[in-house]
């Protein structure tokens, strides 16, 4: 029996009939088509899956789309500006190599929001332990750190911090 | 060399914005209209006859297409060795052995559709290490070999050996010698994204196969060779590479996978897709191949090697990949890293009941500087020697021809120890007055870094298309999967044809459109691509410089009209510039003796423009251009161990500085340091991205990843409990240098990167421990446990 669900997504309302059963993820992979969000473990481990609700990172594969009926959703789609310029963050990556294969990019760069979101100005610690929930293969992490580093930078600069 | 506009440059790659934006498109993000979803019915047994397969339940659930098994479909055998079947028939030799396969109207009935496949065994004994599946009166796990001949045992029949100099005078001449058994153990790639395949059949019987696969264009042969089993001939292959997220070695060869979504596509005519999910991608994909060594090795009472000796024991696992030829590669580090004289090598690989391995970066290269440069600390300890000294006295130089017959045209191993010593203050920090607990190590590598050679062509076309615009479309047939191909290429591309990078437009390879390449390995993508790049590209410059002496005097005249009358015009005569006369800069034709006007200079697609639509009376005209590069190399004779197999060589030293806790084991990385000699650096921003990334692989490798099986069946299929190096793992500085030697056989003088990071990072560790606190650990990983015993011998000593 499928459910009605709302939520705002990247600023928009959106509405589905869904299986209940459903995760966040499979709602705005494949009903939504939003496939910016990847699965890469299903169980919560590597943090491809990372999106925004209400602000909050969470993984999508272990978040059940109930859950986030009446939120407000954000996923990497809904970091660019509608003419396609990428947000400080995304430049951020794409300057310093943040980004190899780029399967795990759109979970790390929704990390990185939040972090950033949440403090402005982290040391190279703290971006690391808040990286610690989202796995990457290709970069060793290095140019990733620094690409929120300098997204903290940027992001501080445009707001005149 | 000093004339290169963009190689050298750190700029972001070409695919970096869909990627930040989450625009590429994987093979996950891809449907077809009408598409199935395939699963799979793997064994429950190791080793075992299959009895009864019954697939009726299945059959009948709804939303069920097509449930397929071996005796259903052709037999379609596939491996170098064909010794493997897309579905088992009779019997199935490991733990993940392909018995039956579902294609359904989604993924959830498919797996549910699976779940109802009864299977009927009877076990076999199994035969999980190489001494049980050597021992006398062993059962066979193939009875026979492809061709239904009878086999008398489990060697797989993969001869790789090498014999140079006098092993016994060697030894004669040996005043220190050191032995011992080095292992590593299987590791998962581990690659973010999983693996999967859509194969579908258009309505002339032609397939097209999206794959996430590193090797396209033998991937077509593959597909095509089980075509034919099918009884289909005559008909067209096309392999498509979506975007990758990351392979390592995993999509090196095709798998069971892929001919089951063909099998189930040509059975249902419908689009079929397989996707693995991150269980089934540890569970039922070749891991890296392990590895068993003993290594001896002898110096003179100065410390100068005298020879080196070394058995090579691999548990291939039920069937033959690439883990099968992991010694190929072994040679060239086994013959050939540091100056030595009399070299033995010889390899004998195992079939057993555990999972079948497969290529991971660096391909056997790893394995084999683990046990050397390891042996390598102990032999300098023995000899009083310090180990960096003995690494110098031994050092290999620019125009050595090694023993293995490798032709070392540039090398820049000696500057790579130097940098290396002096960024860990060597002097200062070994074996010296320190805090207890704290070492420095080091390691040093060769790599093939102007391709291996490992088929009978290592070669790669190019096709550079300019458009009306100005654009250059270039189609290749190597596979972009996150190293920055594409970074380097269009440095390149921009380079060899005279335009700006981002005019360079690089499609994901289609074997329809781009030219045969033999697979994205080996650190060969960027070297092979480059080289073919700058052969189009100067076949591209003296066409358009032909037709710019008709065509150039007409643009000026335009310019002329458009801007006024330029200065300096009556000193330079426009009309007659021959085609030496002429360049191509950052998308512009100009004239090399004269000034930069602005009235001087043609934008490129305006003169192609003219050049395609010609007055009256000409004849119109566009530029494309293909180049085929196959580097000057050997195909060793592996028996013999002996060919030239790349065509330049890439070195490096890696150092690091560890903490140990000696009460817990655990081991701390304070630095690291990587110093490279990798030829001219292409792109800046790519070529610190692959040594990070390396080294962090090589990180894992040696302290903490290890696929762990109970009688072939794997315990640690998931993140949980196979962890790979996290961000707060890595919260260390690692310093990269390079070393730019200018190879005469490099593009721009560049050589291959992609594998050289993980190369020595395990031994270079494991001699820090050494340094730290005195116990030498010799299997991989280096677990606190392992650390905490061998210190607790110590101890006991």
């Amino acid at each position: 029996m499928k459910v009605e669900v709302g939520f705002r997504l990247n600023g928009y309302e959106v509405r589905a009939e869904v299986e209940p059963h459903l995760r966040l993820l499979d709602v705005l992979r494949d009903t939504l088509g939003e496939t910016g969000t990847k699965e890469g473990c299903g169980e919560g481990e590597c943090g491809a899956c990372t999106v925004l609700v209400d602000g909050a990172a969470i993984n999508s594969c272990l978040f059940p789309v109930c859950e986030a009926a009446g939120t407000s959703v954000m996923t990497v789609e809904g970091l660019a500006e509608a003419n396609g310029a990428l947000s400080p963050i995304q430049r951020a990556f794409l300057d310093h190599g943040g980004a190899q294969c780029g399967f795990c990019t759109p979970g790390i760069v929704m990390a990185g929001v939040a972090l950033l979101a949440e403090n402005p100005n982290p040391s190279d610690a703290e971006i690391r332990y808040s990286l610690t929930g989202n796995l990457c293969r290709c970069t060793g992490y290095v140019q990733i750190v620094a690409a929120i580093r300098a997204a903290a930078v940027a992001t501080r600069g445009e707001r005149g911090d | 060399m000093t004339d290169l506009l963009h190689i050298g440059r750190d700029v972001p790659r070409p695919d970096g914005a869909d990627k930040v934006g989450g625009k590429a498109l994987y093979i996950h993000d891809i449907t077809r209209p009408g598409m199935l979803y395939g699963a799979i019915k793997f064994s429950e047994h190791a080793h075992a006859r299959i009895v009864r397969i019954d697939t009726s339940r299945a059959q009948r659930l709804p939303g069920v297409r097509a449930v397929i098994t071996g005796d259903d479909v052709p037999e379609v055998r596939f491996g170098f060795m064909r010794d493997n079947l897309a579905l088992k028939k009779g019997k199935v030799r490991q733990f993940r052995d392909e018995i039956a396969a579902v294609a359904a109207i989604d993924p959830d009935i498919a797996k549910e559709a699976v779940d109802l496949i009864d299977v009927e065994y009877e076990p076999l004994p199994g035969l999980f290490t190489t001494a049980d599946a050597l021992a006398d009166g062993a059962a066979l796990i193939h009875e026979t070999d492809p061709t239904g001949r009878p086999v008398t045992s489990n060697l797989v029949p993969a001869a790789c050996s090498h014999r140079s100099g006098d092993l016994e005078a060697g030894k004669r001449a040996s005043r220190f010698v050191a032995e011992g058994h080095y292992t590593v153990p299987r590791i998962q790639q581990a690659s973010l994204g999983t693996a999967g395949c859509i194969a579908e059949f258009d309505l002339n019987g032609n397939l097209t196969v999206t794959a996430k696969t590193q090797i396209p264009f033998l991937a077509q042969r593959d597909f095509t060779n089980a075509l034919r089993a099918l009884g289909i001939k005559d008909k067209n292959v096309r392999v498509v590479v979506p975007a990758v997220g990351g392979a390592f070695g995993s999509g090196l060869d095709t798998h069971a996978y892929e001919y089951i979504s063909i099998l189930l596509a040509w059975h249902t005519g419908k689009p079929v897709k397989i996707l693995y999910d991150r269980y089934e991608e540890f569970a039922y994909l070749s891991p890296r191949q392990s590895a068993e060594l003993f290594i001896r090795q002898g110096c003179d009472e100065n410390g100068k090697l005298t020879f080196r000796e070394i058995e090579v024991t691999q548990d291939n696992g039920a069937y033959v990949s690439w883990g099968a030829t992991y010694p190929n590669v072994m040679l060239v580090a086994a013959t050939s890293l540091h100056r030595v004289p009399n070299v033995y090598f010889n390899a004998t690989i195992v079939y057993t009941n555990n999972t079948y391995c497969q290529a991971m970066r660096g391909y056997g290269n790893p394995e084999v500087t683990w046990g050397i440069e390891t042996n390598l600390e102990e032999l300098a300890e023995k000899a009083g020697i310090d180990a960096l000294e003995m690494r110098l006295l031994n050092c290999n130089q620019p125009g050595d021809v090694t023993p293995m017959g490798l032709n070392l045209q540039s090398c820049g191993l000696r500057e790579c120890l130097e940098g290396t010593a002096e960024a860990l203050d060597w002097d200062r920090t070994r074996s010296v007055s320190r805090r207890p607990g704290r070492g420095v190590g080091m390691a040093a590598l060769i790599n093939v870094g102007g391709g291996g050679k490992i088929y009978r062509s290592d070669g790669s076309g190019i096709i550079l298309k300019l458009d009306d615009f100005g654009n250059v479309n270039v189609s290749y047939g190597g596979v972009e999967m996150g190293q920055g191909l594409h970074s380097a290429l269009s440095l390149m591309v921009a380079e060899a044809v005279g335009v700006l990078p981002e005019r360079v437009i690089i499609n994901q390879t289609d074997t329809a459109t781009a030219p045969w390449d033999v697979g994205t390995h080996a650190s060969r993508g960027a070297f092979m691509a480059g080289n073919a790049a700058r052969i189009a590209g100067a076949r591209l410059r003296e066409r358009i410089f032909a037709l710019a002496e008709q065509v150039y005097p007409g643009e000026v005249e335009r310019n002329l009209a458009a801007l006024g009358e330029g200065e300096g015009l009556d000193e330079f005569d426009f009309r007659s510039v021959t085609r030496d006369g002429f360049d191509l800069r950052n998308g512009w034709l100009l004239c090399k003796d004269a000034g930069d006007e602005p009235w001087l200079r043609v934008e490129l697609g305006r003169f192609l423009r003219a050049a395609h639509f010609a007055k009256e009376g000409g004849t119109g005209t566009m530029f494309t251009e293909e180049a085929f590069y196959e580097p000057p190399t050997d195909l060793p004779d592996w028996s013999a161990g002996y060919g030239n197999m790349s065509a330049a060589y890439t070195f490096g030293v890696q150092g690091v500085e560890v903490e140990v806790d000696e009460d817990t084991g655990e081991v701390t990385i304070l630095r690291m340091v990587a110093v490279t000699d990798g030829g001219r650096v292409l792109s800046r921003q790519a070529a610190e991205g692959q040594l990070y990334g390396g080294i962090v692989q090589g990180v894992g490798y040696a302290l903490y990843e290890e696929v762990h099986s109970s009688e072939g069946r794997i315990l640690n299929p998931g993140f949980t409990d196979y962890k790979i190096p996290t961000a707060a793992d890595i919260a260390f500085p690692i310093e990269l240098q390079w070393v730019e030697t200018n190879d005469p056989e490099g593009p721009f003088g560049a050589k291959g990167l992609g594998e050289a990071g993980i190369v020595p990072t395990a031994p270079a560790i494991a001699n820090a421990i050494y340094d730290a606190v005195g116990v030498r650990i010799r299997d991989l990983p280096i677990t606190p446990e392992k650390v905490v015993q061998a210190l607790a011998a110590k101890v006991g000593e």
